[in-house]
This record gives structure tokens, sequence and C-alpha cells, in this order.
């Protein structure tokens, strides 16, 4: 609690003793109402001071004018009424500061709670001055200087570890609560915690583009992008305030002269001035105005908690109506690292088939010779190896053991006159042959991720209406694995520009009101990411071009949290609708029991300060993300 | 220019209207009030100068909410 919320609860806790004693003590007329005035001035006077402010600076109806009229008018009537009834005014300005006390104490929880969530910024960096470590402000550090990280601390700058081990606790950007091994050499992100060894890390970039800054810059800015609920909720406010005071005071005029004139009945002053009253406390908007920002405010705060950066309110709203997902393939739904899927040999043993293609391939860098000796697995030993040529476009010879190994496409089988076997497999095929003759061939794929599947699955369920691919990889790639995921439709042997043609295709089909979004590793897919409604990019930690082109920025690779994203902001807006519909829905029919006298004052402070806690506890709801 | 500043209001409805009130201040092209965050980012018009036009703005926002404060 601060001090300011401290210093009100006192005012409330004073002034509503004094209430209750007060309606034991056996006093009337002047003297009571004298009486009352304290606990009534007490817990009141910020709102009458500020309501005379708001009418001299011409900003009449807030709810600072509402109260302080309706309480005032209570008194006054009770005055003349000579009913001395005091408790009421006492009592809604009493639970309407108790209302303001709760929501700034509920918001600035959650303020709180969220920006825990995101406690990853770093307070200094420890940089190493002959030979004593010195603590300085993350800003100071010039890139390339060598910073020290301890077990604990948090890594305050983007670099390379120069030396040391450790393994790092990224769950507070990723969500991911594995931990990240990393040793001398490795790459190494701001914002991860770590664990066990001191790391000594060349820093690569300045604190203030380092990810850990361009992420809480992302997540501090979010809220200011505004959703149409909240633009809707403030424009709403704006006329609903004026428009409920005109509402009360045509109730407090026109009633009692309509009585007068056409009824000959006596007109009741009192009675529809007090009606009109009761209209004004229940008319106060804080319920709606609080609540709505509040409930995105934890959306995005819990979806963060996630390892799901949503850029904006308007992000979380526009996933909600997300129709059409199209995915870029590599990097997206499968790996990007490609992995020998099948060895199909004739007369070698598989180990030995693949032993010479990794010899002959073991000088060459590309991902394809990589990907064969990682399957191998053991160490290669170069003196076998002699005459390695590199044929490009076609593959590698090489003598092994003293025998002529060819490896390469059929290009390079066609050329040396071999007759080989076609795949019926797809991706990559290496086809060997040995001293002249074919052994069989190796059958090289881009692994699919694990959870692309389900991932697929998830969003069908999640009432996603179509899934589209699109690859610049050929054709029978990109439908072996649009047909295992089970993906609606793709397009093959795209460039980067075709995926912008054909996004803005599916941009023109989709249903009004819907959404496409497009998610993309974030590599070379910065225009399509732009193009389309809402663009997704995948584990981007650390790659800036894609934190700048995506609305929703996702931490790690799991294309899982495509579904869940959506699932967090449907909850989000679910919650939002329901706040609408709940405040605006219980306050119009409060009003009507007020206009036709049902309702009294009580009644009428439930409707504003009730409802008012009952939606920000609703908003709250909305941080909650883990089992959506 | 864009520049960010720390506030101090205490509901949401009043932050809207501190936003309109800076949103209409001379030397502003643009202002946005993110009440979760407690923050004020405001875009000023190229000539404009900050400190000179962020006194403006806290006068117009004390205007329509008195108890508001604006940290520059």
């Amino acid at each position: 609690m601060t001090r300011k919320q401290r210093k009100m609860l006192i005012r409330i806790i004073v002034s509503a003793v004094l209430m209750v004693v007060l309606a034991f003590v056996p006093i009337d007329g002047i003297i009571k109402f004298a009486l009352y005035l304290v606990p009534y001035l007490i817990i009141g006077y910020d709102i009458l001071v500020k309501a005379c402010k708001g009418i001299f600076n011409r900003q009449v109806f807030d709810e600072n004018f509402l109260m302080a009229v309706a309480t005032i008018g209570a008194i006054v009537i009770a005055l003349i009424e000579k009913s001395s009834d005091y408790t009421e005014a006492v009592a809604v300005m009493l639970f309407y500061q108790i209302g303001e006390l709760f929501q700034s104490y509920a918001v600035g929880k959650s303020r709180k709670n969220i920006s825990e969530l995101m406690d990853i910024r770093p307070d200094y960096a420890n940089i190493e001055v002959d030979g004593e470590i010195k603590k300085v402000d993350p800003e100071e550090v010039h890139t390339g200087s060598v910073i020290v990280v301890r077990p604990g601390e948090k890594v305050p700058i983007d670099g390379v570890v120069v030396e040391g081990n450790s393994s790092l606790n990224t769950s507070a950007l990723t969500g991911e609560s594995l931990p990240r091994e990393v040793k001398t050499g490795s790459d190494i992100i701001s914002g991860c915690i770590n664990m066990t060894g001191v790391l000594k890390i060349k820093t690569t970039k300045r604190f203030g583009e380092s990810t850990v800054s361009k992420i809480l810059d992302l997540v501090e800015n979010a809220s200011s992008r505004k959703s149409k609920s909240e633009d809707f909720i403030s424009k709403f406010a704006k006329i609903y305030t004026p428009v409920v005071c005109f509402c009360a005071l045509a109730l407090a005029i026109l009633p009692p002269i309509f009585r007068m004139l056409f009824l000959s009945a006596s007109p009741m002053w009192y009675e529809w001035i007090y009606r009109a009253l009761t209209f004004l406390v229940i008319s106060c908007p804080c319920a709606l105005v609080i609540s709505i920002p509040l409930s995105f405010f934890a959306g995005i705060g819990g979806a963060g908690k996630a390892g799901i950066l949503v850029k904006g309110s308007n992000y979380l709203e526009a996933l909600s109506k997300t129709e059409c997902v199209v995915f870029d393939k590599t990097g997206t739904l499968t790996q990007g690292v490609f992995e020998v899927n099948a060895v199909h040999h004739n007369k070698l043993e598989e180990q030995k088939l693949l032993e010479y293609a990794a010899l002959a391939e073991s000088a060459s860098s590309h991902p394809i010779s990589k990907s064969i000796q990682k399957a191998y697995g053991k160490r290669l030993d170069h003196s076998k190896v002699q005459n390695i040529r590199e044929i490009s476009g076609h593959g590698i010879t090489a003598v092994v053991d003293g025998k002529q190994i060819a490896c390469g496409n059929k290009k390079l089988m066609n050329s040396l006159g071999v007759e080989y076997i076609d795949c019926h497999k797809t991706g990559t095929i290496i086809h060997m042959a040995i001293d002249g003759e074919y052994a069989g061939h190796i059958v090289i794929s881009d692994i699919i991720k694990p959870t692309s599947k389900q991932a697929i699955a998830q969003l069908k369920k999640c009432g996603v209406k179509k899934t589209v691919m699109l690859t610049g990889d050929a054709k029978p790639v990109a439908e072996h694995v649009a047909k295992t995921l089970g993906v609606d439709e793709f397009y093959a042997e795209q460039l980067p520009a075709d995926k912008v043609d054909n996004v803005e295709k599916l941009l023109e089909k989709k249903s009004k009101g819907k959404k496409l979004a497009f998610a993309g590793d974030g590599i070379n897919d910065a225009p399509v990411l732009s193009r389309a409604d809402i663009g997704i990019a995948m584990g981007a930690m650390g790659s800036d071009a894609a934190i700048e082109a995506a609305d929703v920025v996702l931490m790690d690779d799991d294309p899982l949290k495509i579904p869940k994203a959506i699932k967090i902001s449907r909850k989000c807006l679910g919650i939002v609708y329901q706040n609408i519909v709940f405040a605006i829905g219980v306050k119009l029919i409060c009003l009507v029991l007020g206009a036709f006298g049902i309702a009294n004052m009580w009644l009428a402070i439930f409707a504003d300060v009730g409802v008012m806690i009952i939606a920000v506890l609703n908003a709250i709801r909305a941080l909650f993300v883990k089992n959506v | 220019m864009k520049k960010t500043y720390n506030i101090e209001v205490d509901c949401a409805n009043c932050a809207n209207k501190m936003e309109a009130a800076a949103q209409k201040t001379d030397g502003v092209k643009n202002a946005s009030v993110n009440f979760m965050m407690l923050k004020m980012n405001v875009e000023f018009e190229d000539n404009a100068e900050p400190k000179k036009v962020m006194k403006d703005v806290l006068k117009a926002c004390k205007k329509v909410e008195s108890d508001c404060e604006i940290y520059f």
C-alpha cells in the first residue's frame, strides 16, 4: 500500500466508525446535521474540492461532480424534509471511496505482478578492472568489453562467451523451464539467468540494443497501442457521463411538472430529485473505464509469461479473430536443420556406407555434409581420405581407404556412368558409388518439429478455419510435409515476392472482420510479416529484424505457442466482453429501477462500486494463462 | 522527437483525459498515456522545445485532473 492509500484507509475507517456511533446517539435537528457533517467531510472533502476545481476548469462532468451533487443533494433533501436521514449521503461517499481505494490497490497490485513477471531488467554489469570486479551501470558498457557474470546473476548484455561453461535459465524470456547449456564461443542473450558457472562474456551490442532492452521496451509500450474495445470504452465514457447527467436533470424536473400540469397531482419534487440523484450515483463509468484496459494489460502480461510477446492490445484483440494461419515451412513447421532420414544400401552395411559418405564429405561445410557427419556420429579419421574433389552442383569424389568414392546427386551418377536407383522417399537424395559401382543412397530431409502436427490440430480445434503453408522448397517435399501435418493448402517453390502475393490473395478471400496471421522464423520474411494482419515471428530471441517487423513475437520456436497465443487472446477478449456486458447491463437495469423509484441509493452504490470490484477481479483473471 | 515520461494518476478515466489534454497542447504532435505502466509517450513537433512544451502539457493536464503529476 502506498502512503496515499494508507491515508485513505484511515479516513474510511474513521468516518465509518463515526457513522456507526452517530446512529446510536439520540440527537435531532440541526445538531444531528452538524455532527453527520463531520464524517461526511472527512471522507469526501477531496471529492468536493475536485468537483469545484472541475467546474472552474470547465471539466464539469466527471465522477467527482456526480458524487458531489448526489451526496449534497441527498443531504439537502434530508434537511428540507426534516427526515434527518443523513446516513445515505455519508454512506454513498464512503462506499465510493472504498471502491476507489480497492481499484487503486488492485491496479497497483497487478501492475507489480506483471512487472515481476517480466523481471528481466539487469541492474548492473560486472567488468574486470585490474583483476578486480567492478559493478557498473549496463548502459556504460561499451561494445566489445568483457563482462563477468557470476552464478545467480542476470546476463545484462548480448555477447559471446569467451571463458567458462554454464547452464542458463531462460524461463523469464521463453517460458521454457529447461536450462540451456553454453560454453566458450556460444552466443548469449541478455535476460537469461546464469545458473552454474562463472562466465566471461565479450559484449557484441550496447545495452540499449540488447535483447533485454528491446523486450522491455516492447512490453512497456504494448498497452499504449489501444484496442478497438478500449477506444470504444473511452469514447463511450466521454458521452455517457454528460448524457446521464442530463437524463437525471430531466428526471428531476419533467415528471413533477407533468404531474402538476396534467394530473393535477402533487408534484412530489423531493421524490423525483431523490430518484435523479440515485441516477447520478449509478452512472459513474469507473467499472468500464478501469476493467477493460486492465484486462488487456493482464492478458499481455500473462502471454509474456508464457514466452509470447504481444506488441499491443490491438494485436491481442486481432489474434482472437484469427481465421486463417499461414506458415512458412522451413524453421517454422520444420526445424530448418537437415537430418539423415534413411539409408538405402545394397551390398555394404549401413554404417559403412555412412562412414564413406562422411569421410568424403568431411571437408565440406554444407548443411548436408554436416548432417551426414552427424548421422555417422563417430570421430572421423581424416588420414583415410585423399584427393577430395568438390564438383559444384553435382557432389564430391574422393579416395577413401584406397577406394574411389563418389557421392552426390543424379547428375554426378550420370556423368560417371553409374546406374542408380531412384528413391521413393521425399527429400534430398545422395547417391553413392564405390569404385564405379552403385552402393545405395542416403535420404536427407528437413525434419518436422515434434509439436507441429499438434499445433495444426489445436488451431483447427480452436476455430481457425484454414491453415496454409508457403515454402521455397520443391513440390514433393512440400506435399509430404503438408500431408503429414494436415495443413489445408500449400504453395511450393515460392520466392519471397510470391509469398507476399499469396498472402495478399488470402487476405482478399477471408471473411469480413476476421484476421489472417502469418507465422515465420523472421529470416527474410519481414515483408510478409508486415503485410499480414498479424505477423508472428518465431524463435526471435536475438533477431532484431523479426522483433521490429512482427506484431507478436514468440520467444522460442515451438509452433504450439501459436494456438496458445490465440487461446490467451480469446480468454482475454472473453473477459473484456463479459465486463462490458455485465457493467453496462447492471447499470442499465439499475437506472431503470432508479427511474421508477424501486432502487434506492444503497442499490445505486452496489451498481457502482460492486460492479467495479467484480469487473476488476474478473479482469485480473486474464493474467492466468497456464491452462488455457 | 519522441520521449517517454513517468506520470502519476489515480484512475483510468483521468488518464484518458490527460491524454486528450496533452494531444491538444501546442508543440505536441501526438501523445498517448499508458495508464497501466504509468507512462506518457509524447511525440513533439519538429521545432518544439520538449521542456517548454511539457510545462504546458502538465498545466493542461492539471486542469482536467488536478491530482496528476508528470515527471520531466
